[in-house]
């Protein structure tokens, strides 16, 4: 059952409107260079972050898609009754979430590169950080989404509890784009920690959401 | 032997107590049917009998699983009719289910195109492809045609020659013969 629901969350993802992440997050890049000028040292410099910005921001777009129309059509229950564990559909959603969005980011990012104007070093650490990143950021969208289902205004309450949730991330990401080293390290161990914790969050914002 | 045991339930909403000290016992071969005005409790004694609620106070006892009716679809729009019920069991048991309900010729249609009665009768094919012998079902009369009323009556009626159990919330009378428990406002 846990295989069928990330397969179901994966192919509704794509067939949905995977591209929208993507393309929010590639003119999020294509707006930097507008912002800060042509400055092709000072791009390099704020690239790194500027694709975590965008990355982040792009996060965001698909988060009331993930649990509530699952819980609002009983499909959550009717896999409680199955016997299916609430932390286990939260470890599945993350896994569908990650799989619909995280490849494709990862995809952009060359094109974000190029607009960006980062140099072959800047994206392989770029590209690096986000393969390490994006789980945690889907982990962490997964989780915030299950804490705001239901809620009158929940994307925009999402969003308020998502980003200064996601600093951590950020910071060593995008720290990790532009020197690497350690901030590798720090940055996989909070990817890590969200997706090992999500799955409780989720679960017992699943079980709250009943009550 | 039991397939649902309540004791001593009570259950509180929103800081108002809808019922308590409630014992039921349902067996192989029983039905209940839940009264009680708007209000009472009937979903939530639905919810408690299902393990999704948990009840204020008492004991809930199940032996073996449970199906459910509520007002969830639980079927995935983008997918046909037979497809989305195969997610939740397997295909021989979905086309009986869908037979029984009368669903067969709207096996390739998307579950998004169907009307709201049909999605009535496909949400009680589910429970009956699940194959649990203890079916939960909330005013599950609701937006039937007579000739759905008519489908579900025998397929309740053929659920609990097989031992099966069920317990409905109904504010119209089921056919057959049902106990009936009332809740009071």
């Amino acid at each position: 059952m846990i295989a069928a629901l990330i397969l179901r969350d994966l192919r509704r993802g794509i067939t949905g409107a995977a591209w929208l992440p993507v393309a929010f997050f590639l003119i999020v890049a294509a707006l930097v260079p507008f912002a800060i000028g042509p400055d092709a040292k000072l791009l390099g410099q704020v690239g790194g972050g500027a694709l975590w910005i965008a990355a982040l921001t792009a996060a965001l777009l698909p988060i009331e898609r993930l649990v509530e129309p699952d819980r609002a059509d009983g499909v959550l229950d009717q896999l409680a009754l199955r016997g299916v564990a609430e932390e286990a559909i939260g470890a599945a959603k993350v896994a569908g979430h990650w799989l619909a969005f995280g490849p494709l980011l990862l995809l952009a990012t060359l094109p974000a590169a190029l607009l960006l104007g980062l140099d072959r070093a800047m994206l392989a650490r770029s590209l690096l950080a986000l393969a390490i990143g994006t789980p945690g950021l889907a982990a962490l969208a997964v989780a915030v989404a299950a804490l705001t289902a239901g809620l009158a205004r929940a994307g925009a309450l999402a969003g308020l509890l998502l980003l200064p949730l996601a600093v951590p991330l950020l910071i060593f990401g995008a720290a990790a784009s532009g020197a690497g080293g350690s901030a590798f390290a720090l940055e996989a161990a909070v990817s890590l920690l969200l997706v090992a914790g999500a799955p409780f969050v989720t679960g017992a914002a699943i079980r709250a959401a009943r009550t | 032997m039991s397939l649902l045991r309540l004791e001593g339930v009570a259950c509180i909403r929103g800081g108002r107590r809808l019922f308590e000290g409630l014992d039921l016992a349902i067996g192989a071969g029983e039905a209940v049917r839940l009264v009680g005005p708007n209000g009472a409790g009937k979903s939530s004694l639905i919810r408690v009998a299902a393990g999704l609620l948990a009840p204020a106070a008492g004991r809930v006892g199940r032996s073996g699983e449970v199906a459910l009716a509520d007002e969830g679809v639980a079927l995935d729009r983008e997918r046909r009719l037979g497809d989305a019920l195969c997610w939740w069991g397997p295909r021989a048991r979905v086309e009986t289910a869908m037979a029984v309900l009368g669903l067969t010729d709207l096996g390739q249609v998307p579950v998004r195109l169907l009307s709201t009665g049909q999605l009535r009768r496909a949400r009680l094919a589910r429970v009956v492809a699940s194959g649990a012998p203890l079916w939960l079902l909330d005013e599950p009369l609701n937006g039937l045609d007579d000739d759905g009323t008519d489908r579900l009556a025998r397929a309740i009626s053929e659920h609990r020659e097989r031992g099966g159990a069920v317990l409905a919330a109904s504010h119209v009378p089921l056919a057959g013969e049902w106990r009936t428990l009332e809740l009071a406002a």
